[in-house]
């Protein structure tokens, strides 16, 4: 092994070359960097960092740049604290987006529900939450996210069970996510889960799928029900509107008619009135002159026409002003 | 070159010493110490470093966590004869890892004792309780909607209003799922206690309580019958006050054109009256008045009565004919 001497200022130092010396230095320099590797760490802005000296947790870390112990003495655990993590029940996110898709997997088991009244509703809901207590959730709890889901399911069909189909379609969605929520809520922490349980939210709720033509139907009769009243009473408009027209007819025919009657009664009565005054002036002559008017016009009208002598006792004799021959 | 050896061996051993003398235990981890298969000493609950005598004593390593316990679906009898469908889950944790030590050793022994012990709670406790108590767990009034029966729907024309037809009711039911839940921990812990095992359950909690598939299936056609039933009673109400309307539209019609009738003939008869006295009046002055109308109108009526085709028996007595004979 060969020395060879280096002067640094003043001083002299004997430092070894050569094969020896590389090893050495090769152990070294790989020694520090997986050290350096090991010992520095970053924890995101989202998350904290869980430090753990053999096995025993000594502190939780903020985000930015750290430093541990290298060699496997501090153990280094990252958690999520700022994330909302999510939970589904009755269906999965295939893939989330613009157009979210869904698994068409059947999860019929989570998500039909027996309720109060014995009926069965189609519950489908999410859970979401944030990691409030990095420590429980990771030390105190194995497995935390089946918990979590065991919690949910139970709660839920706690809450569904004690309201009624009907209730559970309609008015009370809002209330049963509640009631669910504090439930949760209470499991979560009476299992040291470490969660804070920030929302929980019905999804689609409706009647199971092999019951829900049938509901289709009543709401379809509802309608067929509108539109046939709705027609009937167009019907009604219609001809109602058109019997009153009839009947305004009905009634003017009959005003026109009174009208006419009175009007004619005046007309026939002034002239009669006329007539008596000059009859009265002279009532034998007048009376002739009206009587052979009368005659004259009537005569002159009939096409035949037979005078017969007073004195004849049977009518044969005939004389035939017409000239078109005989009695017919 | 000796020195670099002596440096090797000695890190050699201290490797050896911390790992047979040393362990680290993990903040989810307790452990107990036994020196020829001899428990010594307390478990040791705290995480970190420790100690035992290498060689002679052995660490043996148990959970600390909240342990899951996932009941196995199985059908039970209810009071009330029901077969149905229920699915629990457990959290438990090894609280006296000594006793859990001696008496079940391992983790997979205790679920098969929990599942002993828990699986007998739940089906002593279903068997005396009907389902709809099982199902609910509190006395919620609940509103459950049902349809009319025929008899009930007096008044069409309310039973045609939107969903009129149906029954909005309060019914309450006794909800003992909680009081079931109860007994079944408290019946489980004693046992637990009693028989030593070292394991406190923690909770327990139905997840699922559903109809077996075949009731399942009777369920739904029994909503399926229901729906079918209401469908119908719209469909039916809905023809119903369609004939009801067209009814009436005849009734209207026949009020509206009678009455116009009514009037038309009044007002008729007012003109013929008022006629009527307007020529009495006039015609009707004096014994001269009344002669010479009657003459007037004689010679209308002959006017009037006698056309064309007429034929005229004339005598020469009559008055216009009176000079045919002779002019005297």
């Amino acid at each position: 092994m060969s020395k060879k001497k280096i002067k640094i200022g003043n001083e002299e130092f004997e430092v070894s070359t050569g094969r020896p010396f590389l090893w050495v230095l090769g152990i070294v320099v790989v020694i520090v960097l997986i050290t350096a590797g090991t010992s520095f760490y970053t924890v995101g802005a989202n998350e904290r960092g869980i430090i753990l000296r053999f096995g025993k947790y000594v502190k939780s870390t903020p985000p930015g740049l750290h430093w541990k112990i290298p060699w496997g003495v501090d153990e280094l655990y990252k958690v999520k604290t700022q994330y909302q993590y999510k939970e589904e029940f009755g269906f999965r996110t295939a893939r989330a987006g613009v157009e979210t898709r869904y698994s068409k997997a059947d999860y019929t088991d989570e998500s039909l529900i027996l309720n109060g009244d014995l009926n069965i509703t189609d519950v489908k809901w999410i859970v979401q939450y944030t990691i409030q207590d990095p420590y429980s959730f990771l030390f105190k709890v194995r497995n935390v996210q089946s918990a979590l889901r065991d919690i949910s399911e139970s709660a839920m069909r706690e809450v569904v069970g004690n309201y009624s189909f009907d209730e559970t379609l309609q008015q009370e969605r809002r209330r049963i996510a509640h009631s669910a929520r504090e439930i949760i809520t209470e499991l979560v922490d009476k299992y040291e889960l470490g969660l804070n349980i920030e929302l929980v939210q019905l999804k689609d709720v409706h009647p199971p799928e092999p019951v829900r033509p049938s509901f289709n139907d009543v709401n379809e009769a509802k309608q067929e029900q509108e539109t046939v009243i709705n027609q009937a009473n167009q019907l009604y408009n219609k001809r109602i509107y058109r019997a009153q027209g009839e009947a305004e007819r009905v009634i003017q025919e009959a005003e026109g008619y009174a009208i006419n009657r009175t009007n004619t009664a005046e007309g026939d009565v002034a002239h009669f009135n006329e007539l008596y005054k000059q009859y009265l002036t002279a009532p034998d002559i007048t009376k002739k002159r009206l009587y052979l008017e009368t005659m004259e016009k009537v005569l002159k009208r009939i096409k035949e026409k037979n005078i017969i002598d007073q004195d004849l006792k049977s009518v044969l004799p005939l004389l035939n002003l017409s000239g078109k021959g005989g009695l017919k | 070159m000796k020195k670099l050896t002596t440096l090797v061996i000695l890190v050699i051993i201290l490797v050896f010493i911390g790992t047979t003398a040393l362990f680290v235990l993990d903040e989810t981890e307790q452990a107990i110490v036994t020196q020829f298969g001899k428990p010594i000493g307390d478990p040791i609950m705290k995480p970190g470093l420790h100690f035992k005598i290498p060689f002679v004593q052995t660490v043996t390593k148990f959970e600390k966590r909240i342990l899951e316990w996932d009941g196995t679906p199985q059908e039970v009898p209810t009071e009330d004869n029901k077969f149905i469908h229920i699915d629990t889950y457990a959290r438990w944790q090894i609280e006296d890892a000594l006793e859990f030590y001696k008496s079940v050793h391992s983790e997979n022994q205790a679920q098969s004792r929990l599942d002993d012990i828990i699986d007998g709670a739940i089906r002593d406790e279903m068997a005396v309780h009907t389902l709809p108590n099982i199902v609910r767990s509190n006395r919620r009034e609940m509103e459950v909607v049902t349809v009319k029966e025929e008899e009930e729907v007096q008044d069409i024309k309310e039973a045609a209003q939107k969903d009129s037809l149906e029954v909005r009711e309060k019914i309450v039911i006794d909800g003992e799922r909680d009081e079931i839940r109860e007994n079944i921990i408290q019946h489980v812990t004693d046992v637990l206690e009693e028989t030593d095992l070292g394991v406190k359950l923690i909770d327990f909690r139905f997840k699922r309580i559903d109809y077996n598939t075949d009731v399942q299936k009777k369920v739904f056609q029994r909503m399926i019958a229901q729906q079918n039933k209401i469908a119908e009673k719209y469909r039916a109400i809905g023809q119903g006050e369609r004939e009801r309307i067209m009814g009436k539209i005849e009734q209207k019609r026949k009020e509206i054109l009678s009455g116009a009738y009514r009037k038309g003939q009044k007002i008729r008869g007012e003109a013929d009256g008022e006629a009527t006295e307007i020529y009495a009046e006039a015609y009707n002055r004096s014994e001269t008045s009344r002669n010479f109308y009657e003459f007037l109108r004689t010679m209308t009526a002959y006017e009037n009565s006698i056309d064309s085709t007429s034929t005229l028996l004339l005598s020469t007595d009559n008055e216009l004919l009176k000079y045919f004979k002779s002019s005297k």
